[in-house]
C-alpha cells in the first residue's frame, strides 16, 4: 500500500469538513464536520505510526479522540446555551459582538 | 508492463496486497461520499447517521493500517459516545427532521472554491512529498501492550493533561448547559 493513498483520503477527508465549517449554518451541524476533520487527523497520524513502525502516531491518536470527545460535550452545551437565549440554532443569528 | 505483472506475481505478498488495495478503495469511496453528504444533506439526522458511516469507516482504515486498539477506541468514542450525544443535541434543541429550514449559507459556492483550491493544493504537496514512500508490506498489527507502555511511560504527563481536561470539560459543559 502507498502512503499517499491514506494522505490523499484524509485530504479529501479534511477539505470536505472544512467546506462543511464554512457553509454550514446549524451549530450541530458545523460540529459534526469539524469531527470530519479530526478525524482525517488521526488517519494521516496512524498512516504516518504504520509506515514508521513508531507507536507515537497511535498514541496521539488517541489524544485526539479523547481531546475530540471534551471538544463535542462542550460544543453541545454552548449549541444548547445558544439555543435557550435565541430560540435558534442558526449560528447566523449569533451576531452581539459583531461591531 | 508484461515482466512487472511477472515479478508482481511471483511475489508472495501480492494477493495480500491487492485485497488490500481493492478493500481500501472500496472504503475510502464509501467515506468521502458520505461524508459529502453530511455536509450537503438537508437532514439533520441523516447527517447524523451518514457521520456514522464515515467514522466506521477510519476505524475500518485503522484495522488496514494494523491499529487494533485504535480501532476499536474510535467504535467504542466514535460511534458509542459522540454520535448518540450529537443525537440527543439534535433533539435537544428541536432541529427541523424534514428541511424546510435552510441549513446551509447562501455563500455556498466560495466554500466548495475554498475546499477544492485546498485539496489541491494538499494533493499537489502530498503526491509531490510522499510520491513513492510505502507502508512496508510485512506490516503486522501494532500490539496493545506496546501502545499502554508508551502511554505510561513516555507519554504519561500528556496523559494525565489529558484526563484533567476532560474532567474539566465534563464539568464545564455541565455548568454551561444548566438550566440556571
Amino acid at each position: 500500500m502507498l502512503l499517499n493513498q491514506f494522505l490523499l483520503l484524509a485530504a479529501a477527508l479534511f477539505c470536505i469538513g472544512v467546506y462543511g465549517v464554512i457553509s454550514r449554518r446549524n451549530g450541530v451541524l458545523v460540529l459534526m464536520s469539524i469531527e470530519l476533520i479530526l478525524n482525517s487527523v488521526n488517519i494521516n497520524l496512524v498512516a504516518f505510526s504504520a509506515m514508521t513502525g513508531a507507536v507515537t502516531g497511535q498514541v496521539f491518536a488517541l489524544f485526539v479522540i479523547a481531546v475530540a470527545a471534551a471538544e463535542v460535550g462542550i460544543g453541545l452545551a454552548i449549541v444548547l446555551a445558544i439555543f435557550r437565549n435565541y430560540r435558534s440554532v442558526d449560528l447566523d443569528d449569533v451576531d452581539l459582538m459583531k461591531g | 508492463m508484461i515482466g512487472s505483472l511477472l515479478a508482481a506475481a511471483q511475489n508472495a505478498d501480492a494477493p495480500t496486497l491487492v485485497a488490500q488495495n481493492i478493500s481500501f478503495g472500496i472504503i475510502a469511496a464509501v467515506m468521502i461520499y458520505s461524508a459529502i453528504r453530511v455536509v450537503t444533506t438537508a437532514n439533520v439526522v441523516h447527517a447524523a447517521f451518514f457521520l456514522v458511516v464515515v467514522l466506521a469507516g477510519a476505524s475500518a482504515q485503522f484495522i488496514l493500517l494494523g491499529a487494533e486498539f485504535i480501532a476499536i477506541t474510535q467504535v467504542l468514542v466514535y460511534i458509542g459516545a459522540i454520535v448518540v450525544l450529537f443525537l440527543f443535541g439534535i433533539m435537544l434543541t428541536k432541529a427541523p427532521m424534514s428541511g424546510e429550514e435552510k441549513l446551509s449559507r447562501d455563500n455556498w459556492p466560495l466554500g466548495v472554491l475554498t475546499s477544492v483550491v485546498m485539496l489541491g493544493l494538499l494533493g499537489y504537496s502530498l503526491v509531490d512529498g510522499f510520491g513513492g514512500d510505502r507502508i512496508p508490506a510485512d506490516l503486522a498489527p501494532t500490539d496493545t501492550r506496546v501502545v499502554s507502555d508508551a502511554i505510561f511511560s513516555q507519554y504519561l504527563i500528556p496523559f494525565e493533561v489529558i484526563s484533567v481536561l476532560l474532567l474539566a470539560a465534563l464539568i464545564g459543559a455541565i455548568v454551561i448547559a444548566r438550566r440556571d
